[in-house]
Order: structure tokens, then C-alpha cells, then sequence
């Protein structure tokens, strides 16, 4: 996992901003900059999007750094494996970020600073079910997730690919893993 | 010939309507006169507003600035006539370069022209304003980011729509006496631009209405998150305005053109959800109200 201080992304990319995440504006050339850290990591990795020094974060600038950062890595072929959770969201944060996500039926791994990890954005039931079967037991195959949540296994593998097209899951072998610690 | 505007004593968002109603009487062309000595009141909205006045005429106006001492000293310190003075011709003498010392002025009236403009506003709301949002509002902390989230979106709205620059103005009051009977905190973000109907003209809200006139673009806008660009993702700021206004108990009405729209009205106040016809007023003007949080019963 690779840490990535969205803070200090944001000073080399809009130096005025004071930490404060505002304008559409700023969350393009913020996105830009996270783009780039991402790229320079080796394929498969996950980025962990710190926001602890984050002051304001809008819905406009949640749209086009959080939603417009995740939509190319959840297409049907993306260019590259790629994985981001989100770590230091506070509530407000999370008012901007949930908003968006859900806008453009997207979802992303926030683990919050009681360690605990959570799913935030457009999740069905079922994929819920699944993620928080995986994450309890920090991994497992297709047969015990199936098994645990009581699916047929060929239900619970098209909706455990499904979480992982949507990185939110990794495969891992034959398994499915968590990306950030388990909940 | 100069046309004289006058405006009324107590200037806020509904008196404004009088202001605006002799302009619509008066030539585009016509030279104006803005009078003001006998005004005695005004909000955040009634002073950017009257930038906005000048702003949206071809020949620079004049401008009578109130006769009353206090008056004058509260626009100096909130900072119009620094503006004012270039885009008005100041009839009188009006104080020079007033200390904003102020403490009910959350935010004097500021230009919005560009982004590092609203991440200044925002800087300086979190900065010099937080502490007193904090023990003004008695907001909990989520509710402390919307604040300066709303304010961030509605002045987004006049970079990202207007296609000129506007104002920003916040101010305290105390309102115990009135209907609400508790501190409230009003935020107006006005332009003089291109409004909400020229903004949405190429949206598909507009290709598919069946009626298209301002009513129908604010509508639109503030109601359906329309915005001009087709990327789904757009829109998000106003509706995230509604959202947290709603949620703190507050108010929050658009102008624009010859409608306005009061999306969200609390049981605190009362207002008509949407009116049309109304004179007209280039650009948009938001008006914010929020109330300080009622104690859990």
C-alpha cells in the first residue's frame, strides 16, 4: 500500500488553497497531480488517499478529484489495476464524497480513524454482504463467501468479480482479498 | 436626463424588489442616479446587489450614499464603497479605507472574479469566522463544513455561469424580536451575469421543456440540479446548497431575470415557492439564512 498525503498534493498543485478543497478547478488540477503518484505505482497497487489535513471539501471539487479520479479505474478494461482507499475522512468530508459517488453510481473503501473500514457510495445489498464477508475474514474464496452469506456460488462469484471490477475487492489467487485492514 | 433610483430605507432582499422595479422603468441607456441618503438598513444582499446595479449598466452611475453616520460608518466597514467607488461616481463624501473591525461582518463584501477568489473566501471564513459561526450557530461540526461548503458553491456558480464577476457579502444578526427569535448568519452571492436561463440554453432541460422562460430555468437549476454541461456529474453544488439549508432548518432563495425561487422555506418564515413575471434583474442573486440550531427539547 502507498500512502498519498492529498494535502500535500493539493500544495504542489494550488499552493493558495490553504489545504481547503474548493472549485472544480482545484479538484481537476488535484487530480492530476494523485493521477500521476498513482501511475508511478507498480500495477495492482492500493493508494491510500490520506484527507486528515483537509479543511473544506465541496461537492464540486469532491466530483471532479474523489469521482473523476475513480471512474477510469472501474471501466470494463481500464488501463491499469489500480486500487484507492480513503483514510482521515471526517463527517464533512464524507457528506461531499457519499454525494458524489452515489452520482455517478460509483463506491470506495474509507477506512475512519477508529480503524474501522467501511463501504461509502451506490452498493447493493448483496455486494455489501459479500465485501463484509471478505473483509471480516481478510480474504476468502468463492465456496465460504457463498457458503457464509448462503448464495449460490455461481451468484456469489459474479458479484465478487463484480466488487473487484469496481475495485473494491482484490483478487488475490484463487480468493478474494480486502484492501484495507480488516473490519 | 439622469433617472433617480431611490433607495428605500431598510434595503434587504424583499426591498430590493422597489430598487429593482424603478430600473425596469428606466431606458438601458438612460444615465442613472442611486440614491441612498435616506437609507438607514441594509443586508449583505441589498449592498451586493447594488454593485450589481452598476455593474450591469453601460454608463457609470451615481451614487448619494446614506446620510446617517452609523449607516455610513456600517457600509464603509463592510467594505462598499471601496467597491462601489469603481463602479459608481460617488456623490458625497463617504469614509475612506474603514478598518473592518466589525465582528457581526463574518465576510465583507468581496469580488468573486476567479477560483483563487473563493478559496480566499473560504480561507478567510474558516480562518477569521469559524469561532464566532461556532458560538453564533451552535452548529456541529459537519454542519460548520457545509456552511463554508455553501458558501464555496454559490460563489463556484458565478465562475463557473455568470460569465462576469460578482459579490459575496456574510453578516450576523441578531433576530430575537423577530418571527425566527434566535441569531441568524445571511450569506448573499449576487452577479450581474448571464443568469440562469442564458447558462442553461444549450442544456437538454432546455431541449426538452415544453415551457422555457426564467421560472422555468430556475426550476431547473435549483430544483433538478440542471446545469449547462451534459457531464452527469455537474449540478451537484446547488443541490448540496438545498441539502444542508434544509437540514439546519434555513432558507435559501434565487433570482434570476424575472423569477425567483424559494426551494427551501422554514416554518420560521413564509414565501411564495416560485414566482415569475417579476421585473427584470440581470445575472443571480442567492440569498442564505440560517438560523442558530434550537436546543434539543
Amino acid at each position: 500500500m502507498s500512502h498519498i498525503d492529498v494535502s500535500v498534493a493539493l500544495d504542489a498543485a494550488a499552493p493558495d488553497a490553504h489545504h481547503h478543497l474548493v472549485t472544480r478547478r482545484t479538484g481537476a488540477v488535484v487530480r492530476t497531480v494523485i493521477e500521476r503518484q498513482i501511475a508511478a505505482l507498480a500495477d495492482g497497487s492500493v493508494a491510500i488517499l490520506d484527507f486528515s489535513q483537509i479543511g473544506v471539501l465541496d461537492r464540486s471539487c469532491a466530483d471532479e478529484f474523489v469521482a473523476k479520479l475513480v471512474l477510469p479505474m472501474t471501466t470494463e478494461r481500464p488501463s491499469r489495476e489500480s486500487y484507492v482507499v480513503l483514510v482521515g475522512v471526517n463527517e464533512g468530508h464524507l457528506d461531499a464524497i457519499e454525494a458524489v459517488l452515489e452520482t455517478h453510481g460509483l463506491a470506495l473503501v474509507v477506512r475512519f480513524d477508529d480503524g474501522v473500514t467501511h463501504l461509502v457510495g451506490t452498493v447493493s445489498a448483496l455486494e455489501r454482504q459479500l465485501w463484509e464477508c471478505v473483509m471480516t475474514r481478510a480474504g476468502a474464496a468463492v465456496e465460504e463467501a457463498a457458503e457464509a452469506v448462503g448464495l449460490a456460488l455461481e451468484e456469489a462469484q459474479a458479484t465478487l468479480e463484480m466488487l473487484v471490477r469496481r475495485r473494491l475487492l482484490r483478487r488475490l489467487d484463487d480468493a478474494f482479498a480486502p484492501l484495507g485492514a480488516p473490519a | 436626463m439622469t433617472a433617480v433610483l431611490t433607495v428605500p430605507a431598510s434595503l434587504d432582499e424583499a426591498q430590493f424588489e422597489s430598487v429593482i422595479e424603478q430600473l425596469a422603468a428606466v431606458p438601458a441607456d438612460a444615465k442613472l442616479l442611486v440614491d441612498a441618503r435616506h437609507c438607514r438598513f441594509a443586508t449583505p444582499y441589498g449592498l451586493t446587489a447594488l454593485l450589481c446595479l452598476a455593474q450591469s449598466r453601460a454608463e457609470r452611475p451615481d451614487f448619494a450614499p446614506p446620510e446617517d453616520e452609523q449607516t455610513l460608518s456600517y457600509w464603509a466597514r463592510a467594505q462598499f464603497f471601496r467597491h462601489a467607488e469603481t463602479l459608481f461616481t460617488i456623490r458625497g463624501a463617504v469614509p475612506k479605507r474603514a478598518a473592518s473591525g466589525d465582528s457581526d461582518v463574518l465576510l465583507e463584501v468581496t469580488p468573486v472574479n476567479g477560483n483563487d477568489d473563493v478559496q480566499a473566501i473560504v480561507r478567510r471564513i474558516q480562518e477569521k469566522a469559524q469561532h464566532i459561526l461556532n458560538a453564533t450557530l451552535d452548529l456541529e461540526p459537519r454542519s460548520t463544513m457545509g456552511f463554508s461548503m455553501t458558501l464555496s458553491e454559490a460563489a463556484s456558480n458565478i465562475i463557473e455561469h455568470a460569465g462576469r464577476g460578482g459579490w459575496v457579502m456574510v453578516q450576523r444578526y441578531n433576530w430575537s424580536k423577530r418571527r425566527v427569535g434566535r441569531d441568524v448568519v445571511q450569506i448573499a452571492v449576487c452577479d450581474a451575469g448571464m443568469g440562469f436561463r442564458a447558462s442553461l440554453e444549450g442544456s437538454r432541460a432546455r431541449a426538452l421543456a415544453d415551457r422555457w422562460d426564467d421560472p422555468a430555468a430556475l426550476e431547473a437549476a435549483v430544483i433538478q440540479g440542471v446545469s449547462r454541461f451534459a457531464d452527469p456529474g455537474r449540478g451537484q453544488g446547488i443541490k448540496g446548497m438545498r441539502g444542508w439549508v434544509h437540514r439546519i432548518d434555513g432558507k435559501l432563495t434565487v433570482r434570476s431575470g424575472t423569477a425567483r425561487i424559494a426551494p427551501i422555506i422554514p416554518e420560521w418564515d413564509e414565501d411564495v415557492p416560485l414566482q415569475g413575471g417579476l421585473p427584470p434583474f440581470p445575472g443571480a442573486q442567492i440569498n442564505v439564512i440560517i438560523p442558530r440550531r434550537m436546543p434539543r427539547p
